[in-house]
């Protein structure tokens, strides 16, 4: 016999039974970070290919919802914060041994040239928009001469928005579940891989949607591959990651994460888009969507599961 | 530099909670909160039980991932090898809560992140922290490790200790007699 028990009796809100201090906010934030990452990276790297007029979608439109999706992103690591007046002390010191620091100063570069990005795009997709600010006119005129920078810079800090999500979570050691270097990789590509079933959904050319179907299935492959390794990652390590392991090969995250993510969000999305290239016909809106939906659903899982994984009182019921 | 911890004798605590609650009155913990609090662990088969007893709060630990992962500082070492929370620094973000293995904080209905402060409090003015003081089998002994002559380091000299989760890698401050 084992047994734990806290006879003192602890009830920290947010801390027991089990740990629960990061609610909806933060897998919403990681979902619309790594979407925001897809969708500014392949806008930057088509543009510099020179597909600004075959990809329109992709380089010109799909920016447009960046702002917005960040915005939504930023409000939701917002309302998680418990002292929000003190928000500012983000930004009175960069902490380098702090995943979080560093996240909060790339999006401090990305929120902006993100908006100063779609803004040298404004013209070309509402082309009846007029500025009324000789100014601000004069402004997107001097950035669209930037574009190239421009884009070298969004690829940059795309990539780093996309790992950065992962390797928020994998740097905490505290809680198994989350402490493997795979984390930063697989929300890189799934967050690409949502930006390219964005751009799919959106899309009305069809060599664009053929191209961003090749690439989502590449990804969702690259995915299942990382979400292998993650497991066998775990089941060869300590006992405390192969317990976290375990919480998804026949406990309590068995069904949800093998159907919802793995099942749905990757493996139909696959065929389906695989059955279109064959020349059978697959609305590409249901992959596109099945997409999206398991890479939000992905993040929650992570998130909640993370905090269920621990190394003491494992033992206590 | 001093480099404060504490020893604590499962031989000798009872769990009575005394220091649970002594912490509560000395700290003004919010009602329904804690800093420390008492785990007991059984092992083995009747007749041959086995139990210890400790009690646990934050292990002050050299090499704190809650200080690494705080992203304004607030988190930090003070000089003595506390670790503490700025209330004003901190932004409510709980990374430091999810990176504790031992889960010793919580955020302060006030929005803040707390936890125990080794009652930095009292040991500057040279009394002990409130738990060790009110222990009624003095079960606590706090003190500097770098002062090779003190009671902590005599005892964790002598008697066969352990820390919680070593393989944490935190380096933990809270020593168990065993």
């Amino acid at each position: 016999m084992h047994e734990i028990t806290i006879t003192s009796g602890r009830m920290n809100h947010g801390i027991d039974p089990v740990l629960h201090a990061w609610g909806w906010e933060i897998p919403v934030y990681l979902f619309l970070g790594g979407l925001a990452a897809g969708l500014l990276f392949f806008s930057a790297y088509f543009y510099l290919k020179g597909k600004d007029k075959t990809f329109i979608t992709a380089v010109k439109t799909a920016p447009m919802f960046v702002p917005l999706l960040l915005a939504i992103g930023l409000g939701a690591l917002f309302l998680d914060l418990s002292h929000k007046l003190y928000f500012w002390r983000l930004y009175t010191t960069i902490r380098l041994e702090s995943p979080m620091s560093w996240g909060a100063w790339t999006l401090l570069l990305i929120f902006p040239l993100s908006i100063f990005w779609s803004a040298t795009f404004l013209k070309d997709v509402f082309p009846r928009w007029e500025c009324k600010i000789p100014m601000l006119g004069r402004f997107i005129e001097w950035l669209k001469e930037q574009r190239t920078w421009m884009a070298y810079g969004l690829i940059i800090l795309s990539a780093v928005l996309g790992m950065y999500t992962g390797i928020l979570l994998s740097a905490f050691n505290a809680r198994p579940f989350w402490n493997t270097s795979i984390l930063g990789p697989l929300f890189l590509i799934s967050g690409f891989s949502t930006g390219a079933a964005f751009i799919l959904l959106m899309s009305k050319d069809a060599e664009e949607r053929r191209m961003f179907s090749r690439i989502d299935m590449v990804l969702i492959a690259i995915e299942l591959f990382l979400i292998v390794h993650l497991f066998m990652g775990f089941l060869a390590s300590t006992e405390v990651h192969i317990e976290a392991a375990h919480l998804f090969l026949g406990g309590p995250y068995t069904a949800v994460f093998w159907t919802l993510v793995a099942g749905l969000g990757l493996i139909v999305p696959l065929l389906a888009e695989l059955m279109e290239l064959r020349g059978l016909h697959v609305p590409v809106q249901i992959p596109a969507l099945l997409v999206l939906l398991g890479g939000l659903i992905l993040r929650f899982i992570v998130v909640d599961a993370g905090q269920s994984s621990r190394w003491l009182y494992k033992f206590m019921q | 530099m001093a480099r404060y911890a504490m020893a604590i004798d499962t031989k000798r605590c009872v769990g009575c909670s005394d220091c649970v609650a002594a912490c509560q009155t000395e700290n003004n913990v919010p009602v329904g909160f804690c800093r420390d609090w008492i785990v007991e662990e059984m092992h083995g088969q009747y007749p041959t039980l086995d139990l210890e007893i400790r009690s646990e709060r934050c292990n002050h630990c050299a090499d704190s991932p809650c200080v690494r992962s705080c992203p304004t500082g607030a988190s930090h070492y003070e000089e003595g090898g506390f670790v503490l929370v700025t209330a004003e620094e901190c932004i409510g973000c709980k990374a430091c809560i999810v990176s504790c293995p031992y889960d010793a904080r919580y955020v302060h209905p006030e929005g803040y992140v707390d936890k125990c402060t080794f009652c930095i409090h009292r040991v500057k003015e040279g009394q002990d922290p409130a738990c060790v003081s009110v222990c009624p089998t003095h079960a606590f002994i706090f003190g500097d490790l770098e002062d090779t002559n003190s009671e902590i380091s005599k005892v964790l000299r002598s008697r066969k200790n352990k820390t919680l989760i070593p393989e944490a890698g935190t380096k933990p401050h809270i020593f168990y007699l065993i």
